[in-house]
């Protein structure tokens, strides 16, 4: 279970990057945060975003158009 | 001008319109957000979107490749279509239906997420003087500042961009 899930259905660039960053602020170091998106563009945006800040990309797939992404704050 | 290790971004604004607004924001606010130090130095029509009140409009002069969705195709939008009365309203409401369907954030809010994440922002003094702007008509948070301001910042910077 992540210790926190964010609902970013239908919010387009750069919304679910900005909303993630934000919600990473409270998720204790070594949790998870699940991202759920309807942006196609967040698959390689979040794999760019956790590069760079150093957070742990889990895991990132797709299900019926719902994007999911699991980060673990670790940057 | 970072106190910090951080890498740093520094962009120059210098457009007005409801399309141009667009890139400066989305940069500055996802450069933040993946912890770099960004300043924003908005001059000349730029400068408008510190505004309080923000108006912005698109018009298709100037914007020959402009084209809207339109039942299933695209519709394009020749220049000469910016002469007919109230056409930049038109185009400006029909860019802002798109985007509220469309799920893109607003300019206000990008912008109060830019200074939420503490982008920094100068405001161009001379386009200040020359326009005839008052800081009270603008945002908290712009510091005041000139052509050296920027280059200070910018010599500074990992990535600079001129929008």
């Amino acid at each position: 279970m992540p210790d926190q899930t964010l609902d970013a259905k239908g919010l387009n660039c750069p919304l679910p990057i900005l909303k993630a960053k934000k919600a990473l602020k409270d998720v204790p170091t070594g949790g998870t945060l699940e991202i759920l998106a309807t942006d196609p563009g967040a698959v390689k945006d979040f794999e760019a975003f956790c590069r760079t800040t150093g957070n742990e990309l889990v895991e990132s797939g797709e299900d019926a158009g719902t994007y999911r992404f699991l980060i673990r704050h670790t940057g | 001008m970072s106190e910090t290790n951080a890498k740093t971004m520094s962009m120059i604004v210098t457009k007005g319109t409801l399309d141009w607004a667009y890139p400066p924001f989305i940069l500055a606010t996802t450069a933040a957000a993946m912890g770099l130090d960004v300043t924003m130095f908005f001059t000349f029509y730029g400068l408008g979107l510190l505004k309080k009140d923000l108006n912005l409009k698109v018009s298709t002069l100037g914007n020959p490749a402009m084209e809207m969705p339109m039942g299933g195709g695209h519709m394009a939008m020749p220049n000469i279509m910016a002469a007919l009365p109230g056409m930049t309203g038109l185009t400006s409401n029909m860019m802002r239906d798109m985007i509220k369907k469309k799920g893109v954030a607003s300019i206000e809010e990008l912008r109060e997420l830019a200074v939420e994440a503490e982008v920094k922002m100068i405001a161009c003094q001379m386009t200040m003087d020359l326009f005839e702007y008052k800081r009270e008509d603008m945002i908290d948070g712009p510091v005041l500042g000139g052509a050296a301001s920027y280059i200070d910042v910018a010599q500074q910077s990992d990535i600079n961009l001129y929008i």
